[in-house]
């Protein structure tokens, strides 16, 4: 995604004859400089005020708050308390591990899965078009919407519910769903995986319609099946843009929020659904203890750079 | 589609064409339409007919595939209990805003970024693209505390629509889309505007927006669907019941409301992103696959 590949900035580097803005820039001399700056800064103003806002301050103040306690609106500098504090939360570790536990099995299933339906779908020859936009729905819908389908009426844990008829028609034992603390984790992951896969789905199908067709006519040749196929054309091709969905899916999941808070009322039987996410909101929101909240945001962007780092290792040392 | 025909994917078309090979394609096309139409439209279909079930047949074993006894009167009960004109209204006023400011501020700092090209822009540029990394929940707080309290002028924006509209322009996504549209536009042209006598503005808005209309419509749809699906954002900075977004209005209604009014009032909260994707599918997908995460 780097800027410098786009034809606009590399045609400015290139011995090009200079525009006659340019050249009457020069002989106008410095004021004409000045002018032209001043209006593109002019046109910059409106959006670097929202990002300086609403963006670069909050990242800096977000640290600085992690450090300070706000009481009775008197603000002091406590140093590490808000982090231990915030680590000492019964929560804290319950939190970590069911972040972890959701984003290891969405990664399984929302990661592996929209990868072969990308392959199954560019491999038919018809209903494209519909196929696309059936697997593409579900992300249009209010994720809230989604999630009270999933809760009253797919997760329902009497036979009533959707998921338990289907269960008990295939001769299936019934589940309680969001009721016990076992099957929540992966009850949330169906529910996210359902609503979010078809955008990594379309962004493979692209990927998929840039494999050049000659690399599997010359594999079949050498005698390649259709799984060797899949392993040594079809991933090594794509290799770049899983790496970065997985990235992107990585930094996704681990912000879990709505799932829990909807499907789990926050925290799920015996804190089987409490997110990092979660804790951030309950401490900010309704312990009034916002600092702390901050605290765990910086913990959480640690975490978050950690796996940016490792991901930059691993694509870097590929090509 | 004959570019397709011509393209060879995994499987070649002669083996797909002949005997068991044409078979097997027949075969699993049929499973995936059924079964994807089952997977994905199924459970909407679920969700628009189990609202109309009455809460007796809600809870009855095993489910009925269609409503017995169809009761209309779940989506009015959604409608009037939970005020949902008032909450739709919102939301549509909420994303309108949403969109103006972003098509505005956007357009015209990536203009500049691309074109004008200030002293500093390529610093600036490179701050807008790192907030990329930071994920929101992160921000979440600070952004809070910053909205509750603008810096320098201590103005409150909680109820305000400017504490939705302002922040979503800090979109370096879009930004980057539009910049990247942008650039591919000929100098030649840009040129001859300036050799007119146009003025910056003045070629913005005769050569640039024209060329970009496909571009601005991708990041117009993508601003209306970030309104509409967003759902903690809203939830804090819009606190009070007249000014709640349609999801949040229908998460405070959850505790207290019939859960077949619920999901009534969940399946109209759904309905316009649903029809907006179906009339602009081809400009949403093609927007998410060319958009900038082809390299």
């Amino acid at each position: 995604m780097a800027l410098t590949t786009a034809p606009g900035a590399t045609r400015r580097t290139g011995p090009v004859a200079p525009t006659p803005s340019r050249t009457a820039g020069r002989r106008a001399g410095l004021g004409r400089k000045v002018r032209d700056n001043l209006t593109g800064h002019t046109f910059l103003i409106g959006a670097v005020a929202c990002f300086a806002v609403f963006s670069w301050y909050p990242m800096v103040r977000g640290v600085v708050m992690s450090f300070q306690r706000t009481r009775r609106g008197e603000t002091t500098w406590v140093g590490w308390d808000n982090y231990s504090r915030i680590i000492a939360d019964p929560s804290f570790w319950t939190a970590w591990k069911n972040t972890f536990v959701f984003t290891g099995l969405a990664l399984v299933l929302g990661y592996l899965v929209p990868f072969f339906v990308a392959i199954l779908l560019n491999e038919l020859r018809h209903a494209k078009g519909y196929l696309r936009v059936l697997v593409y729905l579900p992300v249009m819908l209010p994720p809230a919407s989604a999630l009270f389908l999933f809760k009253f009426y797919a997760y329902d844990p009497s036979e009533a519910g959707l998921f338990n008829a289907i269960l008990t028609a295939l001769g299936l034992p019934t589940s309680e769903w969001m009721q016990s603390p076992t099957m929540t984790m992966p009850a949330m992951v169906i529910a996210s995986t359902w609503m979010n896969m078809g955008g990594a789905v379309l962004i493979y199908l692209a990927a998929l319609q840039n494999i050049p067709g000659e690399l599997y006519e010359a594999a079949e040749i050498d005698g390649a099946g259709l799984w060797r196929r899949i392993l040594h054309v079809t991933v090594p091709q794509t290799r770049l843009i899983l790496a970065l969905l997985a990235m992107l899916q990585i930094v996704a999941t681990m912000q879990l929020f709505i799932e829990p808070l909807i499907l789990a009322n926050g925290a799920g039987t015996q804190d089987s659904a409490t997110s990092v996410a979660y804790l951030i909101y309950q401490h900010g929101f309704f312990q009034n203890d916002l600092n702390g909240a901050a605290a765990l945001g910086v913990i959480m962007l640690v975490v978050l750079a950690g796996f940016s780092a490792v991901y930059l290792r691993l694509t870097a040392r590929q090509d | 589609m004959a570019a397709d025909l011509t393209t060879r994917t995994l499987v070649s078309h002669a083996q797909l064409r002949r005997g068991r090979g044409r078979v097997l394609y027949w075969i699993v096309l049929s499973v995936v339409v059924a079964g994807f139409t089952l997977v994905f439209l199924g459970p909407l279909y679920w969700m628009v007919t189990g609202a109309l079930k009455s809460g007796q047949e809600i809870a009855q074993t095993p489910p009925t595939l269609f409503p017995r006894d169809p009761q209309p009167g779940n989506y009015v009960d959604a409608w009037t209990n939970l005020d949902l004109a008032k909450l739709l209204f919102n939301t549509f006023y909420y994303a309108t805003g949403a969109v103006l400011f972003q098509l505005v501020l956007d357009t015209a700092a990536a203009y500049a970024l691309s074109k004008l090209r200030p002293v500093l822009g390529k610093l600036i540029l490179g701050m807008m693209l790192a907030t990329l990394m930071i994920p929101a929940m992160v921000l979440i707080v600070p952004q809070y505390v910053t909205v509750i309290d603008l810096p320098i002028v201590h103005v409150n924006l909680l109820d305000s629509p400017f504490a939705i509209w302002l922040p979503l322009v800090a979109n370096a996504f879009n930004i980057f889309l539009l910049k990247r549209f942008f650039d591919s536009i000929p100098e030649d042209l840009m040129a001859a505007a300036v050799m007119d006598g146009a003025s910056p503005l003045r070629t913005l808005w005769s050569i640039v927006l024209p060329m970009s209309r496909p571009i601005l419509g991708v990041v117009a749809i993508f601003a209306v669907t970030a309104v509409w699906k967003d759902f903690l954002w809203p939830k804090l900075v819009m606190p009070s019941p007249e000014t709640r977004t349609v999801s949040v209005g229908i998460y405070a209604f959850a505790g207290g409301t019939p859960m077949n009014v619920v999901i009534a009032a969940s399946v109209i909260a759904a309905i316009p992103t649903v029809v907006l994707f179906l009339i602009f599918q081809r400009n949403i997908m093609s927007g998410l696959t060319t958009g900038g995460l082809k390299g």
